[in-house]
């Protein structure tokens, strides 16, 4: 267990550093310098030994994690540019969860991710200006309408395969922007304004104050987010982990023989599609809190394209993968401050990179592991 | 005494090749049949058929009395008919274990809560289902029952079938189709394979199975009566000393002029 906490306290050291650093040359330096120190390590073979930790004590080193994350945002605790930025990152991690269940596991490709994040947004807007539904329920019935949405294309997805049901994704992208755009109630080009949560007088868009220090308001969504991040993780984990994982994977490789065996293709390619859309929509409802502001230009198809490609890069039906590559999709573009315009044509090559050196992802999927740790 | 399998004028052409024309086939239960004949004759079309993947043009097919004509794969499945391959169809990337409870997927709970909610339980059942598989390997080749969480894709082509063949019949069918088994073997490790096959059906009471083959010592040697095809039409039925006689086989197939 030991060399996975000390990459994790490596990890948290150096991110806190990065976020740190605003001066442009050093950025470049410290990225360069993290380039270097992944490949000297993955060559002098101490990334394995870090891979067999994650794989045996994956629990603790789950919560440790998640102190690291506290730990990082203590450390900026009034800095509300980073905190919104860490909470953008857990967000779209908990997003990508949700197309590694339909893309990793099920092998739907979904090219409409945004657009479920913003139907959870958009959810949360509505619910939040005309009703009095709790906030936790609000962002419940978001993933509920996003997965509801999702399974008008259900017919569509079932009946095509591989390319031709990423292209019903993209179709749906399009037709929902178009929507938004031309529908007043939900105000049209311009969006609507979300109200932040209030759970019990407890109001989320407040600065807390803690004797004489003070924290922003982005600290109550943080905490949040790493809990639906928290609950995510385990839930994708115990599906890959169980009969599911091992049918959404039969029918991915293979549906002629996964029929052969019984195995019912069409009740687990929309289990798979709507529990990711439902992830999504979660996501998105929480997001547009935190943002307090929906338009049809936040979700478009350049955004779902960021959700694929941190899904690639961390490596496809890997959930660690996608923290990892959620960070650096989202943190370096923001941070970098000179290439912002270009941050395209960085997720571009960073994608091409991977595809053609590392095919499988940064962080590779293991084989199955039922119950880490058990034998026979 | 009923028969297991029973196909009663089964045609299917494909464009204008009569893959099967008019078959009418029998099996007993518990019989070992031999479906032989030259490529592209129909016995793959015959298994693709028998299990839902092609739809039959014309005639019946039933088991056990009910009639499967135009059941689907899955339907099939469940009724107890399971397979294999002539192209290995494994998913490659997947562990042993894996690979075999893809054919266990009838005993096994399918609930959404009892697989993401109930992990005690969900551990009893993978425990379970482990000890099945392994002894059910164990049969074939203890080696592999060492190597159950390991991916399949390094493993040799005999130990392929081996796990293709566990996976047929780990939700213990009570037909087996084998679709060329020997395909890409030695001859030697044929013969190990057709041992072990054997012995496996010595342990399962009331299995039937069907197989395509090419070796005609394997046929000789485990079937109990041949069928023989050629251009989709059935052109001798009975033990394998009498087809072998047979003019007409010996035409079609044995390569004897």
């Amino acid at each position: 267990m030991l060399p996975g906490v000390v990459a994790q306290a490596l990890a948290t050291l150096y991110l806190i550093t990065l976020l740190a650093v605003e001066r442009q040359l050093l950025i470049i330096g410290l990225l360069g310098l993290a380039v270097i120190a992944v490949l000297g390590a993955y060559w002098l073979g101490w990334l394995d030994p870090v891979n067999r930790s994650f794989a045996d004590r994956e629990d603790v080193l789950g919560v440790l994690a998640l102190v690291a994350a506290c730990a990082v945002a203590a450390f900026f605790h009034d800095n509300h540019f980073l905190l919104l930025l860490i909470v953008t990152v857990v967000l779209y991690t908990v997003a990508t969860l949700g197309l590694n269940i339909q893309f990793g596991y099920a092998g739907v490709l979904n090219f409409a991710g945004a657009s479920f994040f913003g139907i959870g947004a958009y959810t949360s807007a509505v619910l939040n200006a005309h009703s009095a539904v709790p906030p936790l329920l609000v962002l419940l019935i978001g993933g509920l309408i996003a997965a509801l949405v999702g399974s008008l294309l259900l017919l569509p997805v079932l009946r095509t395969r591989g390319h031709y049901a990423a292209l019903v994704t993209i179709a749906f992208a399009l037709l929902l922007k178009a929507f938004l755009e031309v529908n007043d109630v939900l105000g049209g080009p311009q969006g609507l304004q979300v109200k932040g949560m209030t759970i019990r007088g407890w109001a989320f868009n407040d600065n807390i104050e803690l004797g004489n220090v003070e924290l922003s308001f982005y600290m109550n969504y943080l905490v949040l987010s790493l809990a639906l991040l928290a609950v995510a993780f385990i839930l994708v984990r115990r599906l890959e982990r169980s009969w599911i994982g091992l049918n959404l994977d039969a029918l991915r490789l293979d549906e002629t023989a996964a029929s052969c065996f019984g195995l019912n293709i069409v009740r687990w390619k929309i289990t798979a599609f709507t529990l990711g859309n439902f992830l999504i929509g979660i996501a998105g409802a929480l997001f547009g809190m935190v943002g307090g502001f929906v338009a049809p230009n936040n979700y478009t198809f350049a955004d779902s394209l960021i959700l694929v490609s941190i899904l690639l890069l961390g490596g496809v039906g890997s959930p660690w993968g996608s923290v990892v590559a959620a960070a650096i999709v989202i943190v370096v573009p923001e941070k970098l401050q000179t290439i912002q315009e270009y941050r395209f044509l960085l997720y571009a090559v960073m994608v091409i990179a991977v595809l053609l050196f590392r095919p499988e992802g940064l962080l590779p999927r293991p084989a199955r592991n039922y119950f880490p740790g058990w034998r026979p | 005494m009923t028969p297991l399998l029973e196909a009663r004028s089964l045609t299917r052409r494909f464009g204008g090749v009569v893959a099967l024309g008019q078959l009418d086939l029998e099996v007993a239960p518990n019989e070992i049949i031999g479906l032989i004949g030259p490529n592209g004759s129909g016995k793959t079309t015959f298994f693709n058929v028998v299990t839902g993947i092609y739809r039959a043009e014309a005639g019946t097919v039933s088991f056990e009395g009910n009639d499967i004509t135009r059941a689907s794969p899955r339907a099939i499945y469940h009724a107890g008919i399971s397979r294999t391959f002539q192209r290995s169809r494994l998913a490659l990337p997947l562990s042993v274990f894996d690979n075999i409870m893809i054919g266990n997927y009838k005993r096994l709970n399918q609930g959404l809560w009892f697989n993401l909610m109930n992990r005690r339980g969900f551990k009893r059942e993978f425990e379970a289902s482990y000890r099945a598989a392994r002894a059910l390997i164990e049969v074939f080749e203890p080696w592999l029952a060492e190597r159950m969480f390991e991916p399949v894709a390094g493993m040799t082509m005999i130990n392929r079938r081996r796990i293709e063949i566990c996976r047929a019949l780990i939700s213990q069918p009570k037909l087996l189709l084998l679709d060329e088994p020997s395909a890409g073997m030695t001859h030697d490790e044929t013969t190990t394979l057709m041992d072990e096959i054997l012995q496996v059906r010595a342990h399962a009471r009331n299995l039937t199975i069907i197989i395509v083959e090419h070796e005609m010592g394997v046929i000789e040697r485990i079937t109990d009566r041949c069928v023989v095809l050629n251009f989709g039409l059935k052109i001798a039925e009975g033990p394998y000393r009498q087809i072998a006689a047979d003019r007409q086989v010996q035409e079609a197939y044995l390569g004897v002029a």
